[in-house]
């Protein structure tokens, strides 16, 4: 189902935050720091668990990613599972990587804060996508293993996930494009055949309508807004758009796994992917740009772990800490 | 919370809208006594109350240099999100970076209710003309870091935040019910994360030590200056809104810290250190002011890059600010306005 971005009129980023004027949750009585029991709590908390709904998703202090366990479906290869778990796992992986680069960078606190939001909901899809593939494969490693001791050639993701970090334009751009792909394949990957993909796409798809709105919003005021704003947007558009054909390539992977009717086949999206671009970017009064293909090598790129130059550094940064200290627990 | 203990005077009238100012008796001693009265009756002033402009100068810059802390608070720990060595534990650091985020929008809001403007807040902190907590102007060196500020940092911040639930102004009051609760789950997280670090490697058990070395004596340094160096202090008891004195909540700091150090097997840089069974307190070695003095003035080891990184995310972004305005100024205004009186095209 093809929806187009609403409608976007927010009030502007610029503008004042309302939050100091929202009611203040009910809350405990802390009539006087002695009676808060922050200290008095905390040898004692610690490593218990918590179950106040409103922290992010996996950020508490009970492990609640234990989704990934079931048993591979009848009939489906386990390898082709794990590597259709890696390309969608890495995809946001990596862009949420890319995205956290940007925090305390953005240009208003409400970006900063829809940003790490975003990069917060990729990591989550992320955490159970990797989980599901040691699953899958057999070997039962966890998601650490995947992101923090693969080499680079075993990284699945698209190229346009690992792209260098350029300005709010490109960021617009790239996550315009990367978030209405995304959403058109989890939109069809809630009816998989696998059930632990089919939990991510349905839980996917709710933040990923988000991601795109939010980008699609800020597409058209940039567009929209002064000269200078709609020659970055439409200079992000240039940016990205040659790694949008890599997209709707079919891997033999997923061309196999969606025979099964386990995965999508990302050419099946196009045509959404198409008319939401082209009403996102009619609305902003910006081109489709008119590129050629970024070619990969020999015919292999990102999902056959061919990757960028950029790639190498990005790891570099994402692995250095768990690899210096591989025997120890975090 | 105050109007527990003694109802306000105006209590009665809590559910209408405040009255507009000119309803209000228009002698100035009338209203600072009814200001004072509030005051005395732990009750709070509200954005529309008549208060003294000193007490409304105290509140905006003591509002605007916690925003300011909590914005540049993010860049020690954001340092660190893209190499944290698990998913887990990135997804932590993410998620309390963004609150910090967070606290910022709600702090800015409270300033604004008094008049202030978050972007000439904004440029007074880029500028140097508002400073922000001083610990933020020391560098993070290990991951580990991460861990210990959440623990001392954090720790040293509730110990500051939590009386200023009960401050005599209702929005920043309000707002620090909220970021307590917030500061006290990351201190959690930043004590969970040393627990674990000291149940691994020899390595990592010295990373943590290494860290716990470094951040605390700028964690005591974080309740200001002694007392007797205070010179807001006693108008701000006064007006309450602050609550106990530096020395006062530093004390207490050490006393609830230093056990907390022995079940995490860290011993704290200060071989002075100990409990006076006199006093019913820990005694403990004497504050470098000569260093704080140094930082606070701009000469701590990250002070320039700090405000450079503020101020560069500001200037970068100016262009995506003045497009939304455009964009808003565009979209709110009607559509005869906007192709003008000669019938042209749309200005702007």
């Amino acid at each position: 189902m093809a929806r187009t971005p609403s409608s976007p009129e927010p009030p502007p980023p610029a503008e004042s935050g309302t939050a100091g004027t929202q009611p203040v949750p009910p809350v405990p009585e802390i009539s006087d720091y002695d009676q808060f029991g922050a200290y008095q709590a905390l040898a004692a908390d610690a490593g218990s668990g918590d179950a106040d709904g409103r922290w992010a998703f996996g950020t508490g202090f009970a492990d609640s990613l234990t989704e990934a366990g079931a048993p591979v479906p009848d009939g489906v290869d386990g390898a082709d599972l794990a590597a259709y778990c890696l390309m969608l796992g890495d995809d946001a992986l990596i862009m949420s990587h890319r995205l956290q680069q940007w925090v305390t960078g953005a240009p208003e606190l409400e970006d900063e804060v829809a940003l790490a939001n975003i990069a917060l909901d990729l990591l989550g899809q992320a955490r159970l996508l990797l989980g599901r593939a040691g699953v899958a494969d057999g070997t039962g490693r966890g998601e650490d293993a995947y992101a923090f001791f693969r080499p680079e050639h075993e990284f699945r993701n698209v190229r346009l996930a690992e792209l260098e970090r350029g300005d709010f334009g490109e960021l617009i751009a790239r996550l315009v494009v990367f978030s209405t792909w995304r959403l058109a394949l989890l939109e069809r990957l809630d009816g998989s055949r696998d059930p632990v993909l089919s939990a991510v796409a349905a839980k996917g798809v709710k933040e990923v309508a988000y991601h795109r709105d939010y980008a699609a919003q800020w597409l058209v005021r940039l567009g929209d807004g002064t000269a200078y704003s709609r020659d970055r947007a439409q200079a992000g558009l240039e940016a990205v758009w040659p790694y949008v054909p890599e997209m709707f390539t079919s891997h033999d992977v997923e061309r196999r796994l969606a025979e099964s009717g386990v995965a999508v086949d990302p050419p099946a999206v196009r045509a959404e992917f198409d008319d939401v671009l082209a009403a996102a970017t009619d609305a902003a009064g910006l081109r489709i740009p008119d590129a050629a293909p970024r070619a990969g090598v020999a015919g292999r790129a990102g999902r056959h772990g061919v990757h960028t130059e950029a790639m190498g550094y990005l790891l570099a940064e994402l692995q250095s800490v768990a690899r210096a200290h591989p025997d120890a627990t975090w | 919370m105050g109007q527990r203990t003694a109802p306000a005077p105006q209590s009665a009238h809590a559910p209408q809208p405040a009255p507009a100012p000119q309803a209000e008796p228009a002698s100035e001693a009338g209203l600072e006594e009814h200001f004072e009265r509030t005051i005395a009756a732990e009750a709070r002033v509200e954005p529309r109350d008549w208060m003294p402009d000193g007490y409304r100068k105290t509140m905006i810059r003591q509002i605007a240099q916690h925003a300011h802390s909590e914005i540049i608070g993010m860049q020690p720990e954001g340092n660190w999100i893209t190499r944290a060595p698990s998913l887990r534990r990135k997804a932590i650091l993410l998620a309390k970076v963004q609150d910090e985020a967070g606290h910022g929008l709600y702090l800015y809001s409270a300033a604004e209710t008094l008049g202030a403007d978050r972007a000439d807040l904004t440029e007074k902190l880029i500028t140097g003309r508002q400073k922000y907590s001083s610990i933020f102007n020391y560098p993070t060196l290990s991951y580990t870091d991460v861990g210990v500020i959440g623990w001392l940092v954090d720790g040293a911040a509730i110990c500051n935040q939590v009386p200023l639930c009960r401050s005599s102004y209702g929005p920043y009051a309000r707002a620090m019910i909220r970021i307590c609760k917030e500061e006290s789950f990351h201190q959690r997280q930043g004590y969970e994360l040393l627990m674990t670090m000291m149940r691994g490697t020899a390595a990592q058990q010295a990373m943590v030590q290494d860290s716990v070395d470094r951040w605390w004596w700028p964690s005591l340094m974080m309740f200001g200056p002694p007392d007797a160096d205070s010179p807001n202090t006693a108008q701000s008891m006064a007006w309450k809104v602050k609550r106990h004195t530096n020395d006062e909540l530093r004390q207490r700091f050490v006393d609830m810290t230093v056990p907390q150090a022995d079940a995490l097997g860290v011993s704290l840089p200060d071989p002075e250190l100990r409990w006076n069974t006199g006093r019913g307190h820990y005694d403990f070695g004497a504050i470098d002011w000569d260093e704080f003095k140094r930082v606070i003035s701009g000469g701590g080891p990250c002070n320039a890059q700090r405000v450079a990184r503020r101020r560069s995310a500001h200037e970068a972004g100016a262009w995506v600010r003045e497009a939304a305005a455009a964009h808003a100024r565009k979209t709110t205004t009607p559509y005869p306005e906007r192709i003008g009186a000669t019938g042209g095209a749309p200005r702007d």
